[in-house]
């Protein structure tokens, strides 16, 4: 009976180390506080209302930012884990966590990272920008959307369950490399989180790409071909392509291995007849794929700041846009140069080798796209357009290391050593990542109707820059030194430690990075006087999402734009204004069916996780009730008459006018620095300290 | 009023788009299936192979059952598209039933095997192929719920345009799973006996 209902789930489960228990205690108490100040605040109805179950493209935007944001933390808490083990864990020394917990650590490390953290990102600037960008008032189905958001929560809950109910997590590297993830060598419940994590958020993901496929080749706004389209949105069409041919392979295997974990099948196994090596082939078929989707809407973002912030048009725009759909259609057929080592004959090699070569030719063209467009363009070096130069600098390092690494002969000296770890992460860290906190500080007006604060952000750059080449350059020598990936332990004649010292050193140095860009948002904030933006254009930009209000109004548009060139917003303002004509609105009502299927969705994890067949049953009705429900509701609409928007947007031109006069932009001041932060920050804490006291007393 | 109907119409367009998007990705699905099948169908551990096991006569019976089904669903959409109700119930109604019909037959051959002792867990062949047969007929059943609850609702409500469309992408669906089946039959069934 209680096998029954509990499954595999008991009190060993519970957490144990020291480490998982500090994890949940501060996991529970973030928690508890935060209900206590949404409680305190009565902010709950605000809270479920107006943004859990929006299905306004802008808010799901914050929203994954506000998740991946988190997510972040937590995957970098990971990186500093492991960078200490390795500073310290040499000769007699063995480091402060054991192999097993090391190999977990930088699992979910990988995990977090690609999956919660990257997705996340590109996702809500997808959601965010797309529509503005291409004259749509929303996507093509916003149930769709929430939705993929939900989904991508339920796997965001399910990857940090083993802190909040205990087992443990998946020590199998990211890829959960078969058959070591296999029943046989894997007997915890690790691989099961993993497995459903991210089976949850790989299904959101797919509806997710689907919906924007459906809101890119169909809500265009008229005269808005797709040689018209801006550049952002290129690349992301490119990379929601990309996510739709190579996510059902990852929806598969994962069935696949979760048969074999669950059922006892012989997929992946060792015995029966299963094939390890064919599992290694699905995911890399799915996974390396999986990073260009991350890539190509960053090449998009930096196309677009690199045009605004050197005042020209995108040059050579057409080579551009055919670069990016030859990277990603390049990028399908290039998975093999994971494992040149598998043993698959030579010319099979080669055939990958000159594929993985090939991808750099596209990709070098979409980089001479860019030169030629800073080519006697006016430029302006804002935080946007740092961040694009640190990213051509330590891309171009990852992509060369990438090209030695697609050499089938030099691949097999270099496989799974620190050289590859190193190449990777200079593209991701160097082209995803700051190609998302470009995106973020390009558009954060939009976002807010505030511009980032430019002196701190600037050292924020800086911090990530050196941090970065102080903890991957040593990674590259020590890989080429022979140092192997995932090392828990290694021996002190080697003489790696003093390297392994300085990727710790980096790896604090882009801390404080991230913490400055904490900082960095707090500071703008605390100044949204003087850095608010009334006109919607703060970057003097060219493309639609500049034509709106910032931040823009829940409808996006007054008016459906006609489009007739590529810059369309730039031809607008050089025609000059015109008086618009109001319509009806069919806005999409809020919906929490996204929620409760997310709800059901994560049970049905982690009923299989724990082998709890009655949750996962009932979890599974449930969905198809709620989906069956939500599916045959007629009116998920309701209309805002074109009157109503005329008001609407006589209040809003009033309110934006007020603020003007209210706050005149006053040249004399600047952007605050990190200490005056500190300082305002220190004396509001005071002032608060001070008030709660004086109550106290009264 | 001719605005709103054009709202509509985009929005029909819109969502058959999207429709077809989903069965790509779900076609991506199967072919990982069958790319499973084609390299692991051999390694029986010297058990009975899809020869000794697969009746020809059943998995034909399975096919003709599931193209009449299609070519009745076909009927069947053509009235709804006339607004013809009386004339969707019946055909819907009897490709419903072939439907359930071809699901029959296939837990028939399932259990069969299963009785036999050739379960999933047996050896990669049959974890294979049970896999792969049974996702199509986890298809044909998630086809059939979803028949059977539009039906419903078309019992109730009428034919709108609301339900005509969850009608159109339904025989998408069903015509789908019927290529699907196509490729199943040739690649599992026939190809055994080649």
């Amino acid at each position: 009976m209680r096998e029954f209902l509990l499954g595999k789930l008991d009190g060993h489960a519970l957490p144990h180390e020291w480490f998982t228990i500090a994890g949940s205690i501060a996991f529970i108490a973030m928690m508890l506080a935060t209900i206590l100040v949404i409680t305190r605040l009565k902010k709950w109805k605000w809270l479920w209302s107006e943004w859990l179950t929006s299905v306004d493209p802008k808010k799901i935007g914050i929203m994954y930012f506000i998740a991946g944001g988190f997510m972040l933390a937590r995957g970098g808490l990971d990186a500093v884990m492991i960078w200490l083990q390795q500073a310290f864990s040499s000769g007699d020394s063995h480091g402060y966590l054991s192999a097993d917990h090391f190999q977990q650590v930088f699992t979910a490390h990988g995990n977090i990272m690609v999956f919660f953290v990257a997705m996340a990102f590109i996702f809500g600037l997808i959601n965010y920008i797309v529509p503005l960008q291409i004259g749509a008032r929303d996507l093509a189905s916003p149930f769709l959307n929430t939705l993929g958001f939900w989904l991508y929560i339920a796997g965001v809950v399910m990857v940090n369950m083993f802190f909040l109910l205990g087992g443990e997590y998946a020590a199998t590297g990211w890829l959960a490399v078969a058959p070591l993830s296999g029943p046989e060598f894997s007997t915890g419940v690790g691989v099961d989180y993993w497995i459903w994590s991210l089976q949850i958020s790989g299904i959101g993901t797919t509806l997710g790409a689907i919906n924007f496929i459906m809101t890119i080749l169909r809500m265009r706004a008229p005269g808005m071909s797709l040689w018209k389209m801006p550049p952002f949105t290129w690349g992301s069409l490119c990379s929601m392509v990309m996510a739709v041919t190579v996510f059902p392979l990852l929806t598969a295997t994962l069935f696949l291995m979760f048969f074999d974990r669950y059922f006892g099948t012989h997929f992946f196994t060792t015995t029966g007849g299963g094939d390890p090596m064919m599992y290694t082939n699905l995911i890399w078929m799915w996974g390396h794929p999986e990073v260009y989707i991350l890539m190509l809407p960053a090449f998009g973002v930096f196309t677009e700041v690199v045009s605004t912030f050197s005042r020209k048009a995108v040059a050579f725009y057409k080579t551009n846009v055919i670069g990016m759909i030859g990277v990603s259609s390049f990028a399908l057929s290039v998975w093999l140069h994971h494992f040149f080592t598998m043993g698959a004959s030579a010319n099979v090699n080669a055939f990958f080798g000159v594929m993985t070569i090939f991808i750099a030719i596209p990709t070098a063209v979409v980089f001479f796209t860019w030169i030629a467009t800073m080519y006697k363009g006016r430029i302006k070096f804002d935080t946007p357009m740092l961040w694009f130069l640190g990213f051509v600098a330590i891309f171009t390092i990852g992509g060369l290391s990438g090209v030695i690494l697609g050499i089938p002969p030099a691949d097999f000296q270099l496989h799974n050593s620190l050289f590859l770890v190193a190449h990777f992460h200079s593209n991701v860290i160097g082209g995803v990542l700051f190609g998302i906190f470009c995106g973020i500080t390009y558009w954060f007006p939009k976002f807010t109707g505030i511009k980032l604060n430019e002196r701190i952000g600037r050292q924020a750059f800086w911090c990530w820059v050196i941090g970065f080449c102080m903890s991957f350059i040593p990674m590259y020598i020590l890989g080429l030194m022979g140092a192997p990936r995932r090392l828990d332990h290694y021996d002190a004649s080697t003489g790696w430690q003093p390297l392994f010292v300085m990727m710790l050193i980096g790896g604090i140095i882009i801390a404080i990075g991230l913490a400055l860009q904490i900082a960095q948002i707090i500071a703008s904030f605390i100044q949204k006087n003087r850095l608010r933006d009334a006109t919607g254009d703060p970057w003097d930009g060219r493309t639609l999402e500049w034509s709106v209000a910032s931040p823009p109004p829940f409808y996006n548009f007054t008016v459906i734009p006609k489009v007739n060139s590529r810059d369309a917003f730039w031809d607008m303002k050089q025609a000059g204004d015109h008086k618009p004509e109001y319509e009806d609105i069919h806005i999409p009502k809020n919906t929490a069916a996204g929620i409760y299927i997310s709800i059901f969705a994560f049970f049905i994890g982690f009923g299989f996780v724990w082998h709890i067949n009655w949750l996962a049953v009932v979890s599974f009705i449930g969905i198809l009730i709620v989906f069956i429900v939500r599916a045959f509701d007629e009116h998920p609409e309701y209309t805002l008459t074109a009157s109503e928007v005329k008001e609407l947007e006589a209040a809003r031109t009033k309110q934006a006018k007020a603020e003007r006069r209210h706050n005149p932009t006053n040249d004399r001041d600047e952007d605050m620095g990190l200490w005056e932060l500190i300082k305002v920050i220190v004396t509001f804490g005071f002032g608060l300290a001070r008030k709660t006291l004086t109550r106290g007393k009264a | 009023m001719s605005r709103h109907i054009d709202h509509e119409a985009e929005a029909t367009d819109r969502v058959m788009f999207g429709f077809w998007v989903y069965l790509m990705t779900d076609l991506l699905m199967f072919a990982i299936l069958f790319a499973v099948y084609a390299v692991l169908h051999g390694n029986t551990l010297g058990g009975e192979t899809g020869r000794d096991l697969f009746s020809l006569p059943l998995a034909l019976q399975e096919t003709l059952l599931l193209l009449t089904s299609s070519f009745t669903c076909g009927i069947a959409m053509i009235a709804a598209r006339q607004r013809k109700k009386a004339q969707t119930l019946l055909w819907f109604g009897i490709t419903f039933a072939l439907g359930l019909a071809f699901l029959g037959l296939e837990l028939y051959e399932f259990a069969e095997f299963i009785h036999e002792g050739h379960t999933m867990q047996t050896n990669a062949f049959l974890s294979s192929f049970f896999v792969l047969v049974g996702t199509h007929g986890l298809h044909i059943t998630s086809g059939l719920l979803w028949m059977g609850v539009t039906l419903i609702y078309v019992m109730k409500r009428g034919l709108n345009d609301h339900l005509v469309r969850k009608l159109a992408m339904l025989s998408l669906f069903w015509h789908f799973l019927d290529i699907v089946w196509i490729f199943i039959f040739t690649t599992v069934y026939l190809r055994a006996f080649v």
